[in-house]
């Protein structure tokens, strides 16, 4: 029962990187879309596409920690012994992107605009590195289990970490760029959509050659998950390859519909290919997933409550995604009572 | 690592971590209400302006929602750094216990899950979506609003009353029983009082800034209405909430006598124990100052067996087992303070409710109106304390008997730098989210009387052209 809930962990996990991701890339643009006026339109745009969604998306991170913390509690312990300040960093980047983005919208004046939207755009960039870092600090075996604190400084200051915290910020960069031009197509937007198309492309290729350096950078400092990715897991990192190459081409022809599934699957099959790579520790070389899993009847709640989250969740948020998609949803309207509009009409 | 580096990391972490938990729960909980009962009294709203094609009530809504984009915004990270926080500052107690613990934060991260999707579709659904269709997306935030409280409580009345697992030689916990986890013996008791303390606390906070609107002289229609709906909500919450806090102190007093000693600043077990207002314990442990109710805290703990009902007093407790002396005193205090509030925003419920039977109106005196501005923060206060109540009160324990505080926190010497942070960050982001909440009430005042373009459940608008400039969002 064990290695189900780890599934279900990384479905999560997965589900964080693509939806979730995709909002800290689109603060990654927010950040590099240059002054109030040149980056005016591309920040009305990130704000549009992912102001209804994002709350909803990183709930996936809560549904992460609280399956970790409550199916493999060891494990959960021990990684934030080790990894105390980069999670520290990712949680108080959280806070600070989330208020940010949340003030942005709330006031007009283009001064403080400014000034919340700079703040919400680096935390996006920083929290998606610590996350990498962490997940490279535990991919590496640089956590030990067993409530002994590894080193606090080099278990995520180095090259694995490194790899992985520039990774999940070019990634996330690419998929948010390629829902953009999604999004800028839907709105009809044709300047955003060639914005972005350059954009995705960029990071597309420069998430390439990330990941084709990583392999170096793995061979050399984290051989039991370079090893599993050369072997059991290599049906899913040449998946994630000809998908990224796929919606590469698809950029290039300007066929951005298929650009986006092609995108997701590329950075879902990496994420799985970890957690597949890792198998069967979930602390590499130190703790296996057998071994930090908790009673069965804890691990069957786990899975009665994702169970009921299949049911109830999925939809609802096929709903958010469908409402939002079809432009159903909208920023509120300002002030209504002081025209006289019919409340009622429709 | 240099000398300078070690000696910045050698702090001991335990008072650290317990001031940045505390300080960071203090902080998310002023925004729980409003996350949990600002949906509810928003629909209220929305509810009599379709039924009665009332303008103002649709505007409260609108501008409701608005505001509840932005504090749900910031409700949603501040509890995420709680669950940082619970592997980052005590990864010893989630290290042992959160099999069980981890249970009601699973079916808590449901009920957030459907909050953050439910919230999102109705702030961004004004425009395009039916009037009922609408406001139906509403409900299941108010559902699920009730539901994480229920759930995160009967995480907290776990640590007050664990139960539901069994623990081998070497303390690890090798069978557990879900159900018994969640519904624990305190958990009725404490979800109940925390749901309806929202709504309180909800009611009085939004009704208090109208209430000083209304002072400042504005009392149209719509300030009246804002300050009804909230207000209402508040009345009908503060005597049940007399109602379920006596039954959880009952309860303490049955099932956790530590905690009430402390609460009750009892030295020695006894009868006739009499109720002290204020007042404070010494290290001899007489307790000093105060006005004493002869009696009565005996009788309150059991009116059947009156002032002879016996209350265990703090001699009956290894010191070390119990809260200390400084931590009984805050228990003591913090007690009298949410028991004080309480009583008083109960009377201001009586005189409101009375004028309405009496009168058909609220009450017209600007007293009420100057008492029911400062409410809000009273109320908030009252929450804060019941709060240190429940978590003081049980120390040593983080988990009750079974794991100390000091047991269970990280071994990091750096903690007091993360909360020195911490705390900087937060301030910065409160005192930032009062300050844009205010600026969104002012630019709203000033709109007044200006055209606006929007029409709430309207036509759909023309698709907004490139425009250049700062100021015009798209969409």
């Amino acid at each position: 029962m064990s290695a189900l809930v780890a599934v279900v962990l990384f479905f999560g996990v997965t589900a964080y990187a693509v939806f979730g991701g995709a909002d800290f890339g689109a603060g990654f643009w927010d950040l590099v879309a240059g002054g109030a006026q040149r980056g005016q339109r591309p920040r009305a745009l990130v704000d549009h596409s992912i102001g209804p969604v994002w709350e909803a998306n990183h709930v996936w991170l809560i549904f992460c920690l609280v399956v970790l913390w409550t199916a493999f509690s060891p494990a959960f312990a021990s990684i934030t012994l080790t990894l105390f300040v980069p999670l520290t960093l990712a949680a108080l980047g959280i806070v600070l992107r989330g208020s940010g983005f949340a003030f942005r919208k709330s006031v007009f004046a283009t001064r403080e605009r400014r000034g919340y939207g700079a703040v919400f755009a680096s935390s996006s960039v920083l929290v998606p590195y610590c996350m990498g870092a962490v997940a490279g600090a535990i991919a590496s075996g640089r956590v030990p289990a067993g409530g002994v604190a590894g080193d606090w400084w080099s278990s995520w200051m180095n090259p694995t970490s490194i790899l992985g915290g520039v990774l999940a910020v070019t990634v996330c960069a690419y998929l948010a760029a390629v829902y953009l031009v999604h999004d800028a197509g839907r709105l009809d937007q044709r300047d955003m959509v060639r914005y972005f198309a350059a954009r995705a492309t960029c990071a597309a290729v420069v998430a390439g050659v990330v990941a084709f350096a990583g392999v170096f950078v793995l061979y050399a400092d984290a051989s039991y998950l370079f090893h599993g990715l050369t072997s059991r897991a290599l049906p899913l990192v040449i998946v994630s390859a000809l998908c990224g190459l796929g919606s590469l081409w698809m950029l290039a022809r300007g066929a951005y519909r298929f650009a986006r599934p092609l995108a997701i699957g590329a950075v879902a099959a990496v994420v799985v290919g970890w957690g597949v790579a890792q198998w069967p520790y979930v602390l590499p070389e130190t703790l296996k997933v057998a071994q930090a899993a908790a009673p069965t009847a804890t691990l069957a709640s786990v899975l009665v409550v994702f169970a009921a989250a299949a049911v109830l969740i999925l939809p609802s948020l096929g709903l958010l995604y469908v409402l939002d998609q079809r432009s159903v949803l909208q920023e509120p309207p300002a002030d209504a009572h002081e025209r006289g509009g019919d409340a009622r009409a429709v | 690592m240099t000398p300078l580096a070690g000696t910045l990391l050698a702090v001991d972490p335990v008072p650290w971590a317990r001031s940045q938990m505390a300080f960071t729960l203090a902080a998310h909980i002023v925004l729980v209400p409003l996350g949990v009962a600002w949906a509810f009294m928003a629909l209220v709203a929305n509810w009599r302006a379709i039924k009665r094609d009332d303008r103002d009530a649709l505007l409260l809504a609108q501008r409701w929602a608005k505001y509840m984009a932005v504090t749900f915004a910031v409700g949603a990270v501040t509890g995420t750094v709680l669950s940082f926080e619970f592997g980052l500052l005590w990864p010893t107690f989630m290290g042992r216990f959160g099999a069980a613990f981890g249970i009601p934060f699973a079916i808590e991260g449901l009920f957030f899950f459907l909050e953050a999707i439910f919230i999102a579709i109705y702030i961004y659904g004004w425009k395009r979506m039916q009037p009922w269709h609408h406001f139906w997306s509403g409900v299941p935030i108010v559902v699920a609003g009730i539901g994480g409280t229920v759930s995160v409580i009967a995480a907290n009345a776990w640590m007050n009353e664990p139960s539901g697992f069994t623990l081998d030689s070497a303390g690890k916990v090798t069978q557990v029983e879900p159900l018994s986890v969640i519904f624990n013996k305190a958990m009725p008791y404490q979800a109940l009082h925390m749901t309806v303390a929202a709504y309180l606390v909800g009611g009085f906070l939004i009704a208090s800034v109208y209430a000083a609107g209304m002072l400042k002289g504005r009392t149209d229609r719509y300030h009246r209405l804002g300050f009804l709906i909230p207000f209402t909500v508040a009345v009908v919450a503060a005597p049940l909430q007399m109602i379920t806090g006596d039954a959880l102190a009952r309860f303490v007093y049955s099932n956790e006598p530590a905690k009430f000693a402390s609460i009750e600043l009892v030295p020695k077990t006894s009868s006739d124990v009499p109720e002290t207002l204020f007042g404070h314990l010494d290290a001899e442990g007489t307790v000093s100052g105060g006005i004493r109710i002869p009696g009565m805290a005996s009788w309150l703990s059991d009116p059947r067996t009156g002032t002879a009902t016996v209350v265990t007093g703090r001699n009956a407790f290894a010191s070390d087992d119990q809260p200390t002396v400084a931590e009984a005193n805050v228990v003591h205090l913090a007690w009298d303070v949410m028991i004080g509030i309480g009583t008083l925003l109960t009377l201001l419920a009586v005189w409101y409710a009375i004028s309405w039977v009496v009168r058909r109106d609220m009450p017209r005196s600007r007293l009420f109106l100057r008492i029911a501005a400062g409410a809000g923060i009273l109320s908030i206060v009252a929450l804060e304390a019941g709060w240190v109540v429940t978590e003081v009160g049980r120390q040593p324990w983080i988990v009750h008997e079974y794991l100390r505080v000091k047991d269970a926190a990280t071994t990091n010497g750096g903690v007091w730098i993360t909360f020195c942070v911490v705390c900087a960050v937060y301030l910065a982001v409160g005192t930032t989210l009062i300050l844009v909440l205010r600026r969104m009430s002012r630019r709203w005042r000033e709109q007044r009387g200006e055209e606006e373009s929007d029409v709430p459940y309207g036509p759909r608008p023309p698709l907004p052209a490139p425009v250049p400039g700062d100021e015009v969002p798209i969409g």
